[in-house]
């Protein structure tokens, strides 16, 4: 592997910084004979500027000099053993990637054999293990709490995970799927559609579903066409469908907010939504724990009635 | 702003163009209150972010305003004043057009109210110290053509044979930051506020941070190692220690920081041998750096007495210091098992402000105080006391700010990298940012010192320009390149 497309620059890279190196030697050792006698002052070079700015002209300071020699031994002996020399590779073979893979093989072969055993206890179990639950919170608080708060409380757009309420239901192998393959959540949009009058009475009508206050004429409208439309994915009695993800518009939990304008936002412009996929990156082990974290945080007896 | 008298030659002799000087000088000191109450109000940000009001004052637009109005509103101004007084001063010449200095005097401040106003409405190229839209970085590329006009012309007409050590650094200065602003900022415009990099991925950031640490290194660094050079030996009455040793550092100096780019760049997607190479030459760095400090300080060698009862040398040789220190700093961090540690903490604002605070302004500050009394036909600053409390204020400022980075830095750094057995992270990231708070309350703090001592000085000039009236000393008559 290669950083150059062409043999030439890794040459051209490595001349110049030897030069580069040769050149700053040479300026010192340039400096080096010229010495102050012991007990005699340096004299000033003779130039003056502006009525009274004279300088001396005092040999470099020996310390200094030794200073910057060290500084170069040691950039010559770092570029001999870590790549720098355009394409020479270094007499360690160091890379940046090889140190962070040797780091983690280090650091996954410690801890196999906990999440060996992790892995043998299914989810259900594990959400009532302390110390599991204390490693679960940790990933949690590294890798989800960006999305769904410190608290696994979510914001707007990202679920609440501590309720009874499921996009894609809060059984261990529904959260282990979440978590192992992503979800994608869509809501089309239908402003151009419906047009506007039509979207107020859709928006209505799933007021009156949530038992809100709505405008029982324009309500009376929207259910015709939800019920010609909407119920593809909410279905019939509006309770939606946990195998796509489409969300029960009849409970009191709304994701993007439960106002006659957010419904209305939301019918016109649609919403998209992603929770990404963590099996590649954290492993089957980690992912199984944060199952098992976010299962013990959920509200489980309504949870496991829920359809 | 001043009597127009005063830029008439005086009974036919020919005069320094101060005038310009003294505009930069009062804009330097203006601009320093402006930027720092920025920096101020954004470190109040952090400690309490219900000080985020709405999106035209929120942290992430005033943070760039902030880096912005110090480094090249009150640090810029600070420049153009000092190299056209010095300039004119050691070439025994006055500037050779009036006219451009003029224009480089409103161009720039024409610069710095575009990007107050633009950074705040949300317009930014997102490359962090050029964060300016394309047509203000034109402006910006035409303010510096006229700028390296002046000063070289004015070189080019000098009376004295040889080029003061000063005007070397200066020139270094003018020279670099034209390339690196031309190179950084190349751009696609798509539409008049909004233009994408003409590079892309790890060579963008390559080239950003080339520009990024050599702005350091050229803006903040030999420009205002010129103004050492001129002020420190002038204020302390002494030669220059080593003229020797201002050659080679000069040179080592100016060739080696044009490499150090990459360590900003430590573990991310930039090639092993650019890090390596990055990091190997900003080892290199640390010599030539405190050769500039060594020059400095040992000139004051048979003067140190000056130090108990002059403020201003106190501030220069503080400044001094703080430059050494840092140039310590900076090598270290560069080395990569430190930078791991030391990387996105807010252990590296600390180490950019005790060179920013510590040496930048304070170098800068000293200097204004130099001129000033000059620029308006005085003997001294209408108080001494006032810049000694200054000289305090800003001392006890700059050690609370950086020793609280520092801490807050090396906390945050080791909550991130702690694991537990199985092998999870310790510390959420809020808890970092929790354990952050006590450090962020010292700084504002720091802060605060240091913009109140900026506040004293500005009173001390206003009373000071009052008392005197605006001064064009005259060119030497005879010139003394008969001597040299």
């Amino acid at each position: 592997m290669s950083d150059f497309f062409s043999e030439f620059w890794g040459y051209w890279v490595a001349g110049i910084v030897v030069v580069s190196l040769i050149w700053l030697t040479y300026l010192l050792i340039s400096q080096s004979v010229v010495k102050l006698p012991k007990g005699q002052q340096a004299d000033v070079t003779g130039h003056k500027w502006d009525g009274d700015l004279e300088e001396y002209n005092n040999p470099l300071p020996m310390w200094w000099m030794g200073l910057f020699y060290l500084t170069i031994i040691f950039a010559v002996v770092y570029l001999a053993l870590y790549p720098g020399l355009g394409a020479y590779q270094g007499s360690k073979g160091w890379t940046a990637v090889g140190q962070y893979e040797q780091e983690s093989a280090a650091k996954d072969k410690d801890v196999k054999p906990l999440y060996d055993k992790y892995l043998k206890v299914d989810v259900a179990t594990l959400a009532k293990d302390p110390a599991a639950q204390k490693s679960g919170q940790s990933l949690f608080l590294t890798y989800c709490m960006q999305c769904h708060g410190s608290d696994a409380r979510g914001a707007k757009g990202f679920p609440n995970l501590t309720d009874a309420d499921w996009l894609y239901g809060g059984k261990p192998e529904q959260i282990l799927e979440t978590l192992n393959a992503g979800r994608a959540g869509q809501m089309p949009a239908f402003g151009v559609a419906f047009g506007e009058e039509k979207v107020k009475d859709v928006a209505n009508y799933v007021q009156k579903l949530a038992s809100k206050k709505y405008d029982a004429v324009r309500a009376a409208r929207g259910q015709a066409t939800f019920q010609q439309v909407c119920v593809a994915c909410h279905q019939a009695d509006g309770k939606g469908s946990q195998l796509i993800g489409a969300p029960n518009l009849t409970d009191t939990v709304w994701l993007y907010g439960g106002s006659e304008r957010a419904i209305t936002e939301t019918i016109t412009n649609g919403r998209k939504n992603r929770m990404p996929a963590w099996k590649e990156a954290l492993g089957e082990g980690k992912v199984h724990l944060l199952a098992a974290y976010v299962y013990g945080l959920s509200d489980k007896p309504e949870a496991g009635a829920k359809p | 702003m001043q009597a127009n008298s005063a830029l008439e030659p005086h009974g036919g002799v020919e005069t320094f163009n101060y005038r310009v000087v003294r505009q930069f000088s009062i804009m330097t000191v203006v601009w320093g209150i402006v930027g720092m109450l920025v920096g101020v109000i954004i470190a109040a940000q952090m400690a309490w972010p219900e000080l985020n009001f709405g999106p035209y004052f929120h942290f992430g637009r005033l943070r760039p305003l902030h880096t912005n109005a110090v480094i090249f509103a009150f640090g810029g101004c600070a420049l153009f004043a000092t190299s056209y007084y010095v300039v004119q001063r050691t070439c025994g010449v006055r500037l050779i057009s009036d006219k451009l200095a003029a224009f480089t005097f409103w161009g720039w401040q024409l610069v710095i109210v575009a990007a107050a106003i633009t950074l705040p409405l949300g317009y930014t190229s997102g490359k962090e110290y050029a964060e300016l839209e394309w047509p203000i970085d034109i402006l910006i590329t035409v303010v510096w053509l006229s700028y390296a006009y002046v000063f070289f012309g004015t070189i080019a007409r000098r009376t004295q044979k040889h080029i003061y050590v000063a005007n070397w650094f200066y020139g270094a200065f003018i020279l670099a930051v034209a390339l690196l602003h031309v190179v950084n900022s190349m751009a696609i415009p798509a539409g008049a506020w909004k233009s994408y990099s003409a590079y892309a991925g790890a060579v963008d950031a390559m080239v950003q941070w080339w520009y990024g640490h050599n702005a350091v290194g050229f803006f903040l660094t030999a420009a205002f190692l010129g103004m050492m050079y001129y002020f420190v030996p002038k204020q302390a009455g002494r030669p220059v220690y080593s003229y020797r040793l201002s050659v080679v550092h000069f040179w080592a100096l100016v060739f080696t920081y044009m490499w150090a780019g990459p360590h900003h760049l430590h573990y991310t997607a930039l090639p092993d041998w650019t890090q390596s190479v990055g990091m190997a030459f900003s080892i290199i760095l640390l010599a030539p750096s405190w050769g500039g400090m060594i020059n400095g300080i040992m000139t004051l060698s048979g003067a140190w007495h000056k130090l108990r009862t002059d403020p201003i040398l106190k501030f220069m040789i503080t400044a001094l210091s703080f430059y050494g220190m840092s140039t310590f700093e900076g090598p270290m961090m560069s080395i990569k098992t430190v930078n791991a540690l030391s990387h996105y903490t807010d252990w590296t604002i600390g180490h950019v402000h005790s060179g920013a605070l510590g040496w930048v302004a304070m170098i800068s500050i000293g200097s204004i105080y130099y001129l000033i009394p000059r620029l308006f036909g005085r003997e001294k600053m209408y108080s001494t006391k006032l810049i000694d409390v200054h000289f305090m204020m800003a001392t006890i400022g700059v050690v609370l700010y950086i020793a609280a980075m520092w801490m807050a830095g090396i906390t945050q750094g080791q909550m991130w990298r702690q694991t537990n057995m199985d092998g999870t992270l310790t510390h959420a990231f809020i808890d970092s940012v929790k354990a952050t708070y006590p450090y962020y309350y010292v700084r504002v703090l720091g802060g605060a010192l240091y913009l109140g001592g900026m506040f004293l000085m500005a009173y001390n000039m206003a009373r000071t320009i009052m008392q005197g009236k605006a001064f064009d000393a005259p060119v030497p008559a005879v010139s003394q390149h008969a001597h040299a």
